[in-house]
């Protein structure tokens, strides 16, 4: 079976009938369910995982890779996808780095940061949106360029002295306890959610993701809606580039290498559908969690990072086959009653 | 009259374009630095160009479908990582063995791939970024995260892609060989057509009785097939091998196809445009040390060019859109 994205007609059924099995069935619940059972395994594992500071400094981890899973999750529901996120953010790295040493201040610093990324997202948005043209090939291209440009600045240099004030953003804590990082991307994720799932904009996003030209027909400005998702990934970027030069406390072209797929991957696990008009913040929340989760746990026992890597990518493949197989072994039972019942005629 | 062809060909087609810019390019570049045109110089970057061209050809194919391949560069380490232990282990075995033991590896991984896009049904992007990180987690489990370096590899492994043959590297005969014979398969095969036709319309295609799920796993494993090849040829060709190995070159690679003019919706695309597409970025990649440039500036330029390339892409597509629209009415009446 191959799914065209042309020609792939999307029902939208009116609101569900409530029911606790229905619920049960969410792909939520789902990760939910495999989210408990990484805290079970891993406090099992490790007596310091339950440790509220421990679990608290574990944010840091993917906190700036999840601010830009929320958009993206926009991004990807509307049938588009950004490559680009993060050469963005090494080109808004470099625009502070470069800003720090003529001596600019904090304020200044992610003003400039946060200015790049929706410059830069408002670039990718004008080459989709106004010329028309593949989102998937234009962030390739950008996400070659932005990072070029970033090397023609810097070179093999780095900029590594940046203002003091400048490490709350993605060092300080929350009462002491919480990592402000942390607490920015649940904001966010709050804003994003409401958005999306209790706002006519949400509403009109999944209308463009199932079907573009019916929104269009609707009075949807569709490529405006586009456009802004593009403009807004290019946001949250410059302000994870603000946490993480933050964080890291310097600047090197290759700075953020490869998050690009592993926040799409965030996205898709988190039941985003990759051809566009469905996916849920919470369940783009849930996701993000259980990754770093997993990634924390794995920490915890010594094994390196990298083989997490093979875990997540079978985690993918495997949560998405099953819901797949699971409806096509229903679908040839349904064929297969109908044809019993044909032939009792 | 003359005038109006030349347009044309310059227009509707992307490979001599193409073509003519990467000659005007050369001479640019030779004009600065004359050594640059010498023969020794020009086959040195093919030769530099040699596993992007296969790799990116292994793309194209898998494009065609509308596909796409994000875990080639992964595969290219994975398999290049077991080739370079294996040489470790048993340094007596001859070159052969590394090249057929390559690509049944990189078959294996395609074929991994293909089950779950033509059997299973999951979309390429999404099968393909989970096998990326797990083949990319793999290399690091298989070497235990160490590296294999040139004294541990032996001669004969790490040699053969540099010997010459007629004067030419190996590594570029290669590809002369691999390059042709897939231009033979996409355009004089029944099973290479077909891709156009999966690629153009699905719907059309499976009612002419294309086997649709059988052609896209053949095409996801010889994908992955010749990616192997090239991981044991990465391997090597730089005598290193570690879990790193052509990172992000999946997008590289893809970057090659569009500036071929390889449409990423599918159906369109020629194996002479990929190759000049892999080329140019070779190119770019070879001159800007001879003209004195900093090489910090390759991917800058490598980023507006695919951005061009893009925008043509989308011209010329357009066109041929249109032509299909008239074909269906005249069909259908």
């Amino acid at each position: 079976m191959t799914i065209d994205p042309d020609t792939e007609r999307y029902s939208i059924p009116d609101k569900a009938k409530w029911s606790a099995w229905t619920i049960f069935q969410t792909w939520e619940v789902i990760l939910l369910a495999l989210l408990v059972l990484v805290f079970i395994i891993n406090s099992n594992a490790s007596p310091y995982f339950l440790n509220v500071y421990n679990l608290a400094d574990a944010t840091f981890n993917f906190s700036e890779k999840a601010i830009i899973a929320l958009p993206m999750a926009l991004v990807i529901i509307m049938r588009d996808i950004d490559i680009s996120v993060a050469s963005i953010i090494a080109l808004c790295s470099m625009l502070m780095g470069v800003g720090a040493e003529a001596g600019i201040g904090v304020p200044g610093l992610i003003t400039i940061g946060m200015v790049g990324g929706l410059v830069a997202g408002g670039f990718n948005g004008f080459l989709v949106t106004g010329l028309g043209l593949p989102a998937i090939v234009v962030t390739i291209g950008t996400f070659t360029l932005f990072r070029g440009i970033a090397y023609v600045v810097l070179g093999d240099g780095a900029v590594t002295t940046y203002p003091e004030g400048l490490r709350f953003f993605g060092q300080g804590y929350v009462f002491g306890l919480i990592p402000f990082e942390f607490i920015l991307f649940l904001v966010l994720a709050a804003i994003f959610g409401v958005i999306l799932h209790y706002t006519v904009i949400g509403c009109r996003i999944y209308a463009i993701g199932n079907n573009p030209i019916a929104a269009k027909f609707t009075g949807i400005p569709v490529d405006r809606y586009r456009f802004a998702a593009f403009c807004l990934v290019g946001l949250m970027a410059g302000l994870a580039a603000v946490l993480l030069t933050s964080r890291i406390g310097s600047t090197r072209p290759n700075i953020a290498m490869g998050w690009e797929l592993e926040i799409i991957t965030m996205v898709v696990l988190g039941g985003v559908n990759i051809l566009g008009g469905s996916g849920t913040i919470p369940g783009v929340v849930i996701a993000v969690l259980l990754v770093g989760m997993v990634t924390f746990g794995f920490g915890l026992l010594n094994v390196p990072g990298i083989i997490m890597t093979v875990f997540i990518g079978a985690l993918l493949i495997i949560t998405i086959s099953i819901p797949i197989l699971i409806q096509r072994l229903r679908d040839r039972a349904r064929v297969r009653a109908q044809q019993a019942e044909a032939g009792k005629d | 009259m003359m005038a109006n062809q030349i347009r044309a060909l310059l227009t509707k087609r992307r490979e001599p374009a193409l073509a003519l810019l990467i000659g005007v390019l050369i001479i640019l570049v030779g004009i600065r630095a004359p050594f640059f045109i010498s023969l020794d110089s020009l086959s040195g970057v093919l030769t530099d160009t040699s596993i992007l061209m296969m790799l990116a050809c292994a793309e194209m194919l898998v494009i065609l479908t509308r596909g796409i391949d994000l875990s080639l560069a992964a595969n290219v380490a994975l398999t290049g990582m077991a080739m370079s232990l294996l040489s470790m282990t048993y340094p007596d075995l001859p070159v052969l063995a590394y090249i057929v033991g390559s690509m049944i590896v990189g078959l294996g991984l395609g074929a991994f791939n293909g089950f779950f896009v033509a059997i299973v049904g999951i979309p390429p992007i999404v099968v393909t970024l989970g096998t990326l990180s797990m083949f990319r987690g793999l290399v690091f489990v298989l070497s235990g995260g160490q590296w294999v370096n040139r004294h541990e590899m032996p001669d004969t492994y790490q040699m053969f892609p540099m010997e010459t043959f007629l004067g030419l590297p190996h590594l570029l005969w290669i590809a002369i060989i691999v390059v042709p014979l897939l231009w033979l398969f996409t355009n004089h095969t029944t099973a290479g057509r077909s891709l156009y036709a999966i690629g153009g319309n699905p719907q059309a295609a499976r009612y002419v009785g294309i086997p649709i799920a059988a052609r896209l796993f053949m095409v996801y494993a010889l994908a992955g097939m010749i990616s192997g090849l090239c991981g044991y040829l990465w391997t090597a060709r730089f005598a290193v091998a570690y879990t790193e190995i052509a990172l992000g070159f999946e997008l590289v690679v893809i970057a090659a196809c569009v500036i071929g003019g390889v449409s990423i919706g599918g159906g369109v695309g020629t194996i002479p445009g990929v190759v000049l597409g892999a080329l140019f970025l070779g190119l770019i990649a070879n001159a800007l040390p001879v003209m004195g440039w900093s090489p910090f500036w390759k991917q800058a330029i490598s980023g507006v060019v695919i951005l061009a390339a893009v925008v043509l892409n989308s011209r010329s597509n357009k066109r041929q859109g249109k032509l299909i629209v008239r074909r269906e009415e005249a069909s259908s009446s």
